[in-house]
C-alpha cells in the first residue's frame, strides 16, 4: 500500500467515474450510489482493522448518521445533499468520539462483541421509540443540491450518484494518504504488538480511538447516503445483519488496497442484483457461493489481484542469520 | 548529583512468591551494571517494575531524582528509560526499517503526522542508520518474520535506543545466540549502544559476558540482593557461587 497511485491521479479517476454517470443506464446509477455508500463504511472498517480490531457494529454509526440527517431534514427542512452528508459524518464522528476511547482498551473478540452489542442496544431503542416511527421508521423528502431541486428522476439519481462518488472518492484518497503516513504505520504496529507500541512512548489506545472515530465518520456519512437513496429510514439501519454486510465488503476487499473496497462493494451489489433478478428464490445461495469463491481463491481479498504482497518473498531464517553475522 | 536510577524499599509479591524483597539500590550515570540470578530470582520483575509494567506493592523508584513509581510504560519511556526484551517484541509483519520508523516517528516531539509519509527520507535515514550501527543495514527492507532470532534481538535493542534513553535496560541481550557468537554479538551491542545510552543495566546468565562487560554486578536471590559490587568481587562471593553461579569461576 506504500507505492500506490499519486493523489492527483486519484482525483482524476474520481472525476472520470463521476462523469461516467452521465452515460450509465439509470438502473446502474442507484446501484452505484448504494455501492459507493457501502464502500465508504467498509473503508472505515478497513481503517479500523489496520489496528487489529474489527467492528461488527458499524450499523450504530450508520443509523446515527441516517437518523440525525432525517430528523434535521424533517424538522428544519434542511434537504441539501452536501449538508446532509456533513451532518451524517459529524454525528457519526461525535458518537465515535464518545464510544471510541471507552472500548479502545478491549481487543479481538471482546472489541467486536462490544461494538455489536452497542449497535443492538441502539436498534432496540429505535424499535421502541414511537417518536421515531418505531420499527416502521419514517420517510424524508427528496434531497436538493445548492438550492436546486431535481424533478427529473434521472437527474436526481445522477446528482446523488455524483455526490456519493465524489465523497467516497475523497475519503479513499484521504485513507490512502493516512495509510502511508506515520500514523498509518503506527496503526499497523498496534495490530502487531500494542505492548511494544506503549514501550516506545506511544499510546496504543489513542491510536485505536482515532481510527475508530475515522471509521465512525465514514459510517455516519454512509448512513446519510443510504437515507437519501431510499428516502426512508428504519431501525434496520442499526441491525446486526446490516453491520455484517459491511464487514463482508471489507473482507471481500482485503486490506491491501483502498480501490479494492470500491470494487468489492460494486461486485457485491452486482452479484446481489443479478442473482435476485434471475434466481429470485435462491439468490442468497449465489451470493454465498460468490463469497466462498473469493475467500477460497483470494484469501487476502480482491485487492490481492493487483497488489503484490511485498512481504511475499520468504527467505530461510538460517540464511538471514548467516548474512547478519558475516 | 542524583544517581540516574534510585530504588528504595521495593517490594513485590505474587501470591506466596516474593519477587522483590525490600530492594534498595542506586545506579550512577555511566555505569554498565549486570543483573545476575537464577530463574525466578526477581531480575525481570525488577526490570518490569522500573519500566512501569508492574506496579510495586511498596517502595519508590526515582529517575534523576524524579519519582516515577506507578507511571505507565509509556510515560516511563518518555521520561528516559527504555528496554529491550528477552523475547524480542517487534512488529513481525513490518520490515526492520519500518519497525525502527515507528520508533523514530514516535520519539519526535510532535504528534504522529496523519499526512507526511512514514517513509520520508529523514525518518527512514535515521532508522537505517540505527540498523547500520548493529550491522543490519542490508536487512532493513526485510520483514521481521523472515529474520532469525539473533537478528530480531538486535532490532529489538535498536528500537530501545531510539529515544536516547538516560537508562537502558537489556533483558538477556545474548540469550538465543550461539556460544561462539556471544562475544561478537555483545561487542556489537555495546559498540552500537554507547553513543546513545551511557548507563546500561543488562540481565545476563553468561558469567563470561558479565565479567567482561560489566563495571558492576548485582546478584539476585529470591527477590533480595545477595551481593553488589565489582564483577571479580561479586562472582567470587561464596553465597553467589552457592546460589547463583553454581560454582562458576
Amino acid at each position: 500500500m506504500n507505492k500506490g497511485m499519486h493523489p492527483l491521479l486519484m482525483i482524476g479517476l474520481v472525476a472520470a467515474v463521476t462523469l461516467c454517470g452521465r452515460v450509465l443506464p439509470t438502473w446502474t446509477l442507484s446501484l452505484a450510489t448504494i455501492a459507493a455508500a457501502n464502500a465508504l463504511i467498509a473503508l472505515g472498517i478497513v481503517v479500523l482493522a489496520r489496528t487489529g480490531n474489527v467492528s461488527f457494529g458499524q450499523g450504530l454509526f450508520f443509523a446515527a448518521g441516517g437518523y440525525s440527517v432525517a430528523l434535521i431534514a424533517n424538522t428544519w427542512g434542511l434537504t441539501d445533499a452536501v449538508a446532509q452528508v456533513i451532518i451524517g459524518a459529524a454525528c457519526g464522528g461525535l458518537l465515535g468520539l464518545v464510544i471510541g476511547p471507552l472500548i479502545a482498551r478491549y481487543s479481538g473478540i471482546f472489541f467486536g462483541m462490544l461494538t455489536l452489542a452497542l449497535s443492538m442496544v441502539f436498534y432496540g431503542a429505535l424499535v421502541k421509540s414511537a417518536a421515531l416511527g418505531g420499527s416502521d421508521g419514517f420517510n424524508v423528502g427528496r434531497p436538493t443540491l445548492f438550492g436546486l431541486s431535481f424533478a427529473d428522476p434521472r437527474e436526481a439519481d445522477f446528482m446523488l450518484y455524483a455526490v456519493a462518488v465524489i465523497t467516497t472518492g475523497f475519503a479513499g484518497i484521504a485513507a490512502t494518504i493516512l495509510f502511508r503516513s506515520e500514523f498509518g504505520l503506527a496503526s499497523l504496529a498496534v495490530r502487531e504488538n500494542n505492548l511494544r507500541v506503549e514501550y516506545l512512548g506511544l499510546s496504543a489506545n489513542r491510536i485505536i480511538s482515532i481510527n475508530f472515530v475515522i471509521a465512525a465518520i465514514f459510517a455516519g456519512a454512509s448512513g446519510a447516503f443510504a437515507l437519501m437513496a431510499q428516502r426512508h429510514i428504519d431501525p434496520q439501519f442499526a441491525y446486526w445483519t446490516t453491520s455484517g454486510e459491511f464487514v463482508f465488503v471489507a473482507v471481500l476487499a482485503g486490506n491491501q488496497s483502498v480501490a479494492a473496497v470500491f470494487v468489492a462493494s460494486m461486485a457485491l451489489e452486482l452479484v446481489r442484483s443479478f442473482s435476485n433478478l434471475y434466481l429470485p428464490n435462491t439468490w442468497q445461495l449465489v451470493l454465498g457461493v460468490f463469497l466462498l469463491g473469493v475467500i477460497l481463491f483470494l484469501p487476502r481479498g480482491i485487492g490481492s489481484l493487483w497488489v503484490r504482497g511485498k512481504r511475499g518473498h520468504v527467505k530461510s531464517a538460517i540464511a538471514t542469520e548467516k548474512e547478519a553475522i558475516s | 548529583m542524583n544517581p540516574v536510577l534510585s530504588v528504595h524499599g521495593l517490594n513485590k509479591r505474587f501470591g506466596a512468591v516474593i519477587a522483590a524483597d525490600a530492594l534498595t539500590l542506586d545506579i550512577p550515570a555511566g555505569q554498565k551494571v549486570s543483573l545476575i540470578g537464577a530463574n525466578g530470582a526477581g531480575k525481570t520483575t525488577f526490570v518490569n517494575m522500573v519500566t512501569g509494567y508492574l506496579r510495586p506493592d511498596s517502595g519508590s523508584i526515582a529517575l534523576d531524582g524524579l519519582d516515577i513509581g506507578g507511571r505507565s510504560p509509556r510515560k516511563v519511556a518518555r521520561l528516559g528509560i527504555s528496554r529491550s526484551f528477552q523475547i524480542p517484541q517487534l512488529f513481525v509483519e513490518l520490515t526492520a526499517a519500518e519497525n525502527l520508523t515507528v520508533a523514530v516517528s514516535g520519539a519526535g516531539t510532535k504528534a504522529l503526522s496523519f499526512h507526511s509519509p512514514a517513509h520520508a527520507t529523514e525518518i527512514h535515514d535515521k532508522a537505517v542508520e540505527l540498523l547500520g550501527r548493529f550491522g543490519l543495514a542490508d536487512l532493513a527492507e526485510r520483514p521481521i518474520s523472515e529474520l532469525a532470532g539473533g537478528v530480531r534481538k538486535l532490532v529489538d535493542i535498536a528500537m530501545a535506543l531510539v529515544r536516547r534513553p538516560k537508562l537502558l535496560l537489556l533483558d538477556e541481550p545474548t540469550s538465543g545466540v550461539s556460544a561462539e557468537e556471544k562475544f561478537a554479538t555483545m561487542d556489537r551491542v555495546i559498540h552500537a549502544v554507547l553513543p546513545d545510552a551511557a548507563t546500561i543495566v543488562f540481565v545476563e546468565h553468561d558469567m563470561d559476558i558479565v565479567s567482561r562487560y560489566a563495571d558492576r554486578v548485582i546478584a539476585f536471590y529470591q527477590g533480595r540482593i545477595l551481593a553488589d559490587g565489582e564483577p571479580n568481587h561479586v562472582l567470587k562471593d561464596r553465597e553467589v557461587r552457592l546460589y547463583v553461579t553454581g560454582g562458576a569461576k
